[in-house]
């Protein structure tokens, strides 16, 4: 098979299975499981072998016309260089592990057939994005992966937590799905052309006239796909959602698809100073707004939430400082560890029977009961924290370096100011990292009081997904040396300035944070249990949907996240109030228009309509009245009617005539 | 002779076919009222006819077609009202009420009884 013919089926092969899913799952319930996993893990095998034929050098084209639109002609083409090569190879991987977990995870759960289904249809959507090479294409795949992200995270709508969620998750992305559409076609428009190669060669002599109104447009939309500031308040809300759907959607892949989005085009926005400038701002204040509020959340998702919002922030500062190489290197080692956060966690609230770090501080022995997560979880969490030498320091020191060649006036066309606001926010981003990190493993892992129950083993599905996860985030930051090559050329090793100031911050984060938790622990009065599901034996998929209903405990004076932030605690454990702020400025303004809108239609506009049906009700019960059934009173109407007109006909003919 | 008489003649016979057809009770009376008044449009063609001294005499053959048609008439007409007098052992026309508008209600009863 040709390369290109890969290529197709990469993104063909889980759609199909999506719709066999759908089409079989509830007549042949046997045939669920094979038909989740195997083609997933099938476009997987086939995305390394597309990326291994390219070999990061040539850049494979293939197109077709799709439909003679009379302008701007779409095009069904494949644009495959380094980085999609590579993130296809990424998206496949960790949606294999995802599906092979949820088999384990949701073993019980009676949605499960349509839950994998769309779980492919998303990788499919997905791999759509990644490989496509008209833009038009990218955006059937773009908000593919949003209905699916709405319907994944509504996956347990008993509940009304995850059905406001879905859809605040749907509305805000949405939000900024509408600029993005209007970028597109403002893209278009200049360049005549909606495929990527097309613009990014009219870009390239100058033909595009607006790049700022653009690139601005285009953001918005990258803003509510990759949860940055302003546009990230659904991605916390979103882990209502089971978690292997957190890890895939909500860490891995959709919300990267934004950054990757960016990468591809970054010459488009590399045009514009200005919006680099708000990239680069946007970036800082989502890297450490989120760390902050990762400090202070109680709930073991949504700080692994915030953490993805900053880590998201970490490759738009990357992409803000012009260097699509290392937002995708981080992009592909954060997939890695951040998905195996997420997948460890799902086994950590199953055991633990909460989702309350509090809660499972109040719990001894977690760590003994769940040994693979707990191991797998260290791993991910150095890897996070950027400790040499796990995969996120590597990573993170590329996007650190980048900034700082920019800072110093290394990059043309750049403003060093982003440069420093990038470097000086992903420097203070590293220490809060490091501090949240070994917070929630410290809260989760060392925790005092009762034995935590056994429940037996977690399923072997769960549990070797988190070692085939746990090997990139252990050594995927040696691809620093390998993969410059695939990307633009640039070097991605760390330098001693950077490494020593990124690792000696996030060493010292580390080291307060133990202090504190030291301190609070040795002081700490020892508290009542906390609150814990009622059948903890339950599937793992029910027991985080019982979790999700558990009131969390009182604020812990034991909490060290509490002592660190002080009176920035608060308004750090709500993200700010900003969901307050939305709510005021928005979502009231909209809801009094609606209620407006409501008033008018049954008050005004349904007056006539109940009018009118009134008035022909009324003649109709005149006209009965008439109907005796002796037709001789009919015949003598039609007389006396005739008689009437016959008069009435001369009479006006005589006026008439008179006239 | 004058064409008032046949028009007045004419003009009486239809009231008085028309005082039946409006007036009288029994169908068969009903359908005989309905032949006056038939005849007396006859009456009116054949006059207006030969005082129009019309070539063609349109207005005979116009009767000779009326009496035709007429007569197909009584005959559907007297073999409904012998079917309506046996089904019900009347043909009191004021008793022929079944296409009234029926009080509210009594409808629904009548399908549920069919």
């Amino acid at each position: 098979m040709t390369t290109t013919t890969l290529a197709v089926l990469v993104p063909l092969l889980p759609f199909l299975g999506a719709a066999a899913g759908l089409a079989v799952g509830r007549t042949a319930p046997g045939f669920v499981r094979p038909l989740a996993v195997l083609p997933t893990l099938a476009a997987a095998v086939l995305a390394v072998l597309v990326a291994v034929r390219q070999g990061g050098n040539t850049v494979i084209e293939a197109s077709t016309e799709l439909t003679p639109t009379g302008s701007v002609p779409l095009t069904l083409g494949l644009h495959i260089d380094g980085f999609a090569a590579l993130v296809a190879v990424l998206v496949g991987v960790v949606a294999s592990c995802v599906q092979i977990y949820s088999t384990g995870y949701l073993r019980d759960d009676p949605r499960y057939p349509s839950y994998a289904a769309l779980v492919s249809l998303f990788t499919a959507a997905m791999l759509l994005v990644v490989y496509s090479g008209d833009l038009m294409v990218l955006l059937v795949g773009w908000e593919i992966m949003g209905i699916c992200s709405y319907f994944l995270v509504g996956h347990h709508w008993e509940t009304p937590e995850a059905r406001s969620a879905s859809l605040k998750a749907f509305l805000v992305t949405k939000l900024g799905d509408v600029p993005f559409l209007f970028g597109l076609f403002a893209l278009a428009a200049d360049a005549g052309t909606f495929r990527i190669d097309g613009i990014l060669a009219t870009v390239a002599s100058g033909g595009l006239d607006h790049p700022t109104v653009v690139a601005l447009l285009l953001l918005a939309g990258v803003a509510g796909k990759s949860a940055q500031f302003p546009l990230h308040t659904w991605l916390p809300d979103a882990m209502a959602g089971p978690t292997p759907v957190s890890a895939l959607i909500h860490a891995a892949t959709m919300v990267a698809a934004g950054i990757y989005f960016v990468a591809r085009l970054l010459p488009v926005f590399a045009a514009s100073a200005a919006a680099l400038t708000v990239l680069a701002v946007t970036a800082a204040v989502t890297m450490v707004g989120s760390a902050l509020a990762a400090l202070a959340q109680d709930d073991i998702k949504r700080v692994l939430a915030y953490s993805t919002i900053g880590q998201l922030g970490y490759m738009a500062g990357a992409l803000a400082v012009g260097d699509r190489g290392a937002a995708l290197f981080h992009l592909l080692s954060h997939a890695a560890f951040k998905a195996l956060l997420f997948l460890a966690a799902g086994a950590v609230i199953h055991a633990a029977g909460t989702n309350s770090l509090t809660a499972m501080s109040r719990t001894g022995g977690l760590a003994k009961r769940i040994p693979d997560a707990y191991w797998t979880m260290t791993v991910a969490l150095l890897a996070l924290a950027a400790i040499p030498p796990f995969a996120g320091f590597f990573s993170k020191e590329a996007v650190l370096v980048a900034a700082e060649h920019t800072a110093l006036g290394d990059r043309p066309g750049v403003p060093a100011g982003a440069g420093w606001t990038v470097l000086a926010a992903g420097l203070l981003t590293a220490l809060l990292t490091a501090a949240y990190a070994l917070r929630l493993w410290l809260r989760a892992f060392r925790g005092r009081g009762a034995e935590a129950p056994d429940h037996g083993r977690q399923p072997i599905a769960m549990t070797s997904v988190l070692w085939v996860l746990a090997v990139p985030s252990l050594g995927f930051g040696l691809g620093a040396f390998v993969l410059d090559d695939w990307f633009d050329g640039e070097p991605l090793t760390p330098t001693l300035t950077t490494a020593v100031l990124g690792t000696g911050l996030a060493v010292a984060g580390g080291a307060v944070t133990y202090a504190v938790w030291r301190t609070l622990a040795a002081r700490a009065v020892p508290a009542a249990p906390a609150p814990h599901v009622a059948h903890p034996d339950a599937d793992a998929g029910l027991v985080e949907a019982e979790a999700l209903h558990l009131p969390h405990p009182a604020e812990d004076p034991a909490d060290p996240g509490r002592a660190l932030l002080g009176p920035l605690h608060g308004p750090a454990a709500d993200g700010f109030r900003l969901d307050a702020l939305y709510a005021r400025a928005f979502v009231r303004p909209v809801l009094a228009a609606a209620s407006l809108v409501r008033f008018l239609d049954r008050e005004v506009v349904d007056t006539y309509v109940r009018g009118a049906a009134g008035t022909a009700k009324g003649l109709g019960w005149l006209v009965r009245r008439a109907q005796t059934g002796n037709v001789q009173t009919y015949l003598s109407a039609l007389l006396a009617g005739s008689v009437v007109l016959a008069i009435a006909a001369v009479a006006l003919a005589n006026a008439f005539a008179g006239a | 002779m004058h064409l008032a008489y046949p028009a007045v003649l004419a003009a009486l016979l239809f009231c008085v076919g028309l005082y039946g057809v409006l007036a009288r009770r029994n169908a068969i009376l009903v359908l005989m009222s309905l032949e006056l008044m038939l005849n007396a449009v006859n009456l009116n063609l054949v006059a207006f006819d030969v005082w129009l001294r019309d070539a063609l005499h349109a207005g005979q053959a116009l009767t000779l077609f009326t009496i035709a048609v007429a007569a197909a008439e009584i005959g559907i007409g007297l073999a409904i009202v012998l079917m309506v007098y046996r089904n019900r052992g009347t043909a009191d026309v004021d008793r022929l009420r079944d296409t009234a508008e029926a009080p509210r209600g009594t409808d629904e009863k009548a399908e549920a009884a069919a």
